[in-house]
């Protein structure tokens, strides 16, 4: 090793005093991390203005870590804090980071109507296809008749094709990774985080411990290599597409790309157009 | 991104006279012996030590360094920020 | 404490009913930001703040429903605006989780509830005053809040400024607790200069990142300062049970030192916090103990009582929790009887029975809401406590 040991370059985003996480051995939820973290450093954001907010699970660990302004807030509700955030403090960038279950089960609700409005928040999804803190529940994303604790005789309802969800609501930046894709998944972030509106990123991420046990499917490095193997690029798919089946092929890629007034400007030239000089703009809080 | 084949490998791994040589750094305590950087190291240069850390998982170690280009995508793939790579000027001074 | 900001306050004398007080007393106090969702009989505050904030530069949101608009005024509190939700009935319910997560969180910030008649769906234009417990112990686990409650919509205006006074003092949500009639009901409102509304501005810190501590108490106080994003303090907040700096710790000995402390903040100031008005108490042998639109029912009952030679006194509670003890305590000693009239089956008489200790006799006068108490029913109350 070299007398001049640089530091690792995720270390200045993560809170260092908190490591190791709390994150099973091959777990996928840490390499996302990762990637947001060299996403972070070459968007060249003043990071005071960068705030992580997570919802509860595995996922909604990440607002610890982070050495960001971080809220670690309620089971599903962290689209709505987020939004009330980012309406309160329009001068901060307001980051997402939570699980499948947590956004898309008792969260669904909030992350279809934030994709309607376009609240101006990038939402990272990382999907490990089931409900790891509490473990291994079946979610609305896990596939047909994969084998959770709630369905230890296979899953048997249609799941989320979460891609297709969040532009069928008006998402303005759509895209899929797995935890493989560790570059993609840096790129595609640096790209989401310079794009205002509402902005979602799938990842698909190995639960070794809960959903590949239970479903005999190895090591998190078995998944990993399994895709490696099983994913398709599809860049620009039709969301309707790319919906996943159990073991099948993973289409992956930027779906949407797309531009369309956030709620913030909606909201603003909306209320300027009807009340002309009447309308006092928002400002952002001062301290007394 | 038109593939979904493996990160590249650094198109300049240098077949010519090397004028920097690949670093990797290890945090052996932080690793939980996933394996992630072994595998899709695009150099092959890693593999995993045999001995145990405290927590006991085999932490990885540049087991060819004369390959590594310091890339660092062990970096990007470890879930537990355990593991980073980079470049070091041959006359010593960081790339 | 400041004083409020001229630019929103409605100075003057108004026709106001209680809901649209409520939204000119959070005006007045400096709300700027509030998220909502449309239930009867709480509505009329979300539409009058829809159509003001944009005027005096607040920012309102109707969200998708109460769980989200309960927290997403707390993003908007943490944000580092003075922010607020309101609700009634079966919304009040769906709002618990984070009334919890307030609590824990220790973020300063109002929700409002006009009591409609439940349980579940209930009577829905009607009133009642079935919430108290609920307010006091509705969402999950251990902790303690302030609640009010107006009688008039005047104190609608006022105790919604109190409120978010409170909420900032003491870094904690408030609930201010109308009732469907006083939520409804149009009385005169007098808006005064804001020069002489008192408010609290947020208690920010001025340590630097790295001293400052989200979850240490201020010194002399139990209370922590605030900070609020973008200011370089990095700071981490969870409902998970947390250390000084905001970090999970699952150990019991940091959930004891969190919980005393978010418990002492309120109880050991309950001095600082409980109002109540009190009348003719010296040498009753009864006391009407009351709140709300009740106590207006009541008045007219004390006074049937007076005018048959009963000494009777009265009690009305603006702060139902923290809970005035001490006044209830020593008034125990002194009279016969309280007799507790209110739109429930016995909720907040159940709290005098427990401080009261059998000192003297406790008597609610129970009703199961959807309208108010007929003054005979409380008069019969009172002639039959001091028998």
């Amino acid at each position: 090793m070299s007398a001049a040991v640089r530091e690792n370059p995720a270390d200045k985003y993560l809170r260092k005093e908190r490591m190791p996480s709390i994150w099973c051995p091959g777990c996928g939820i840490g390499t996302t991390v990762n990637c947001f973290t060299r996403a972070l450093d070459a968007s060249g954001y003043d990071l005071e203005k960068v705030a992580v907010v997570s919802g509860i699970g595995c996922t909604g660990r990440v607002a610890g870590y982070l050495k960001l302004d971080s809220f670690h807030t309620t089971h599903g509700r962290a689209i709505p804090f987020a939004t009330g955030l980012k309406l309160a403090r329009p001068d901060l960038k307001v980051v997402v980071y939570s699980g499948d279950g947590d956004l898309s089960a008792i969260g669904g609700n909030h992350l279809i109507h934030a994709a309607r409005r376009n609240a101006d928040l990038l939402v990272v999804c990382v999907n490990n296809l089931t409900y790891g803190m509490t473990g291994g529940q079946v979610t609305p994303t896990t596939p047909q008749p994969a084998i959770a604790s709630t369905t230890p005789y296979g899953a048997f309802e249609q799941s989320f094709n979460l891609p297709h969800l969040v532009a069928s609501c008006g998402g303005v930046y759509v895209a899929r990774w797995t935890a493989y894709h560790v570059r993609q998944i840096a790129k595609s972030m640096g790209e989401a985080l310079q794009k205002k509106g509402f902005r979602f990123i799938e990842i698909i991420a190995p639960c070794p411990t809960l959903y590949l046990r239970r479903n005999k499917l190895g090591e998190g490095l078995d998944e990993m290599k399994f895709y490696q193997e099983k994913s398709v690029v599809m860049n620009g798919a039709d969301t309707r597409e790319v919906s996943l089946d159990f073991r099948d092929e993973i289409p992956v890629g930027k779906f949407v790309d797309i531009e369309r007034p956030t709620l913030e400007e909606a909201m603003e030239s909306q209320l300027s157009k009807a009340l002309g000089a009447k309308y006092v703009p928002y400002s952002l809080p001062v301290k007394a | 991104m038109t593939t979904a084949t493996a990160p590249a490998a650094n198109k300049d791994a240098p077949k010519k006279e090397k004028k920097f040589r690949g670093v990797v750094t290890v945090n052996r305590e932080h690793c939980k012996g996933c394996g992630f950087c072994v595998e899709f190291c695009p150099l092959e240069c890693l593999d995993l030590e045999a001995d145990y850390n405290a927590k006991g998982y085999h932490p990885p170690f540049l087991s060819q360094p004369e390959k590594c280009n310091g890339c660092d995508t062990c970096g990007l793939y470890c879930p537990d920020f355990a593991i980073y790579g980079y470049r070091e000027k041959l006359d010593g001074s960081a790339a | 404490m400041s004083n409020a900001n001229s630019s929103g306050v409605l100075t003057g004398s108004h026709y106001l009913d209680g809901d649209h007080a409520c939204s000119e007393g959070a005006i007045a106090a400096g709300c700027r930001f509030a998220a909502g969702y449309p239930i009867t009989p709480s509505t009329e505050v979300v539409e009058r703040i829809a159509a003001r904030f944009p005027r005096v530069g607040g920012r309102f949101l109707q969200f998708e429903d109460e769980l989200g608009a309960s927290i997403a005024l707390l993003g908007g509190a943490w944000g580092g605006a003075k922010a607020m939700t309101v609700t009634s009935g079966p919304g009040f319910s769906l709002m618990m989780e984070h009334i919890g997560y307030a609590a824990i969180t220790e973020t300063p910030c109002v929700y409002i509830n006009v009591q409609r008649a439940g349980p579940s769906t209930g009577l829905p234009t009607q009133p009642a005053q079935g919430d108290m417990m609920q307010a006091r112990f509705g969402s999950h686990g251990d902790y303690r809040l302030i609640a009010l409650c107006p009688n008039s919509p005047q104190e609608c205006f006022d105790l919604t400024v109190e409120a978010f006074n409170l909420a900032e003092e003491f870094r904690v949500p408030v609930l201010v607790m109308l009732d469907e009639v006083v939520g409804h009901m149009t009385e005169k409102v007098v808006i005064p200069p804001a020069g002489e509304i008192p408010v609290s501005p947020r208690r920010w810190t001025k340590k630097a990142p790295g001293e400052f501590k989200l979850f240490e108490p201020a010194e002399g106080s139990l209370v922590p300062e605030m900070t609020m994003p973008g200011e370089g303090h990095q700071i981490h907040v969870t409902g998970l049970t947390h250390d000084e700096r905001g970090y999970p710790n699952m150990t019991i000995a940091a959930h004891e030192k969190m919980q005393r402390r978010l418990f002492d903040k309120i109880v050991l100031n309950a001095d600082r916090i409980v109002k109540w008005e009190e009348k003719d108490l010296a040498g009753a042998e009864v006391v009407v103990v009351s709140y709300g639109i009740t106590s207006r029912v009541a008045e007219k009952a004390i006074q049937a009582a007076k005018e048959k030679g009963v000494k009777v006194g009265s009690f009305r509670l603006i702060t139902a929790w923290p809970f005035p003890e001490k006044q209830i305590l020593e008034m125990s000693t002194k009279v016969k009887a309280f007799v507790v009239p209110e739109l429930n089956l016995g909720q907040m008489s159940l709290e005098i029975e427990r401080v009261v200790g059998g000192r003297c006799k406790t008597v609610g006068v129970p009703h199961v809401g959807g309208t108010v108490h007929k003054p005979e029913v409380i008069l019969n109350a009172i002639l039959e406590a001091v028998r």
